[in-house]
């Protein structure tokens, strides 16, 4: 029988406690689906920094507008996408956080943090304009070196 | 965990304690804000000690390098000290290991200021 694709689906508002909601929210569910402290705190980082790009970035700390946030499981992975009602950007125009002109630069290093902590990390431009964040994740019971949880 | 900042004096160095989370909003803030006090009460040699920090985002990865700007530019001198393996690992991944000096003893640190 061949395994669904769950999805969940929640609108933030443009608030920093979206931002500790988000990162809760996304690891409760890489909880259940059996990935270890270590990758709990790198899942939850890496969606607490597209909140926070978002929120900061996106939207502009703009009440009005929304942070979409999505969480799919599908067989072999934990899909994240975090989308903006800003302008959206294009990733190879951000200046990279590790080189040396960039080392004392007080921000810039969230795309980076994510790229860094999951397996796969794209942004998209949304049809409406905004910028789409899509982490992705391999469940860990399909790469017994991703934090796994070993079975009994 | 709620942040919290504690300040001690030893000889001519300023001990910032900190505990809890530094992130985007208050614990950010808090750091921002006590390095600045002692910049302006004239303080020129700063500990930050991190730990009880086992968590920091980009946020308070940025506002440790504008603490270490601010002191540079006061003509201080800033050291980070007992870094836990979370804290660690981020300064590891993000290159900021060789823009810190970074001390695991408190002593040593204490001694290491010119």
């Amino acid at each position: 029988m061949a395994a669904k694709t769950q999805r969940i689906e929640v609108t933030l508002e443009t608030l920093l406690e979206s931002v500790d909601l988000a990162e809760s929210i996304s690891m409760r569910i890489a909880e259940a689906v059996g990935f270890s402290e270590e990758e709990l705190h790198k899942i939850g980082m890496a969606v607490r920094e597209g909140v926070i790009n978002a929120y900061n970035y996106g939207n502009q700390q703009d009440r009005r507008k929304k942070i979409l946030m999505t969480i799919e499981l599908d067989p072999e992975n934990m899909i994240v996408r975090v989308l903006d009602q800003g302008k959206g950007f294009e990733l190879h125009e951000i200046p990279n956080p590790l080189d040396e002109e960039n080392l004392l630069r007080t921000s810039g290093r969230g795309l980076f943090l994510m790229r860094a902590f999951m397996d796969q990390f794209d942004v998209h431009t949304a049809p409406g304009g905004g910028a789409e964040l899509v982490m992705i994740k391999k469940l860990p019971h399909k790469d017994s070196g991703n934090g796994t949880h070993q079975p009994e | 965990m709620a942040i919290q900042a504690t300040c001690r004096q030893i000889g001519d160095v300023s001990i910032l304690d900190f505990s809890g989370k530094i992130t985007l909003g208050e614990g950010s803030a808090l750091l921002r804000k006590s390095v600045r006090e002692l910049i302006d009460g004239g303080q020129k040699k700063i500990i930050i000690s991190l730990y009880d920090v086992d968590y920091i985002d980009s946020s308070g990865i940025g506002e440790l390098v504008s603490a270490y700007t601010t002191v540079k530019n006061a003509s201080g001198e800033l050291k980070l000290l007992h870094l836990t393996k979370r804290v660690h690992d981020i300064l590891q991944i993000t290159r900021l290991f060789t823009v810190f000096d970074v001390q695991s003893d408190e002593d040593v640190a204490l001694r290491a200021f010119r």
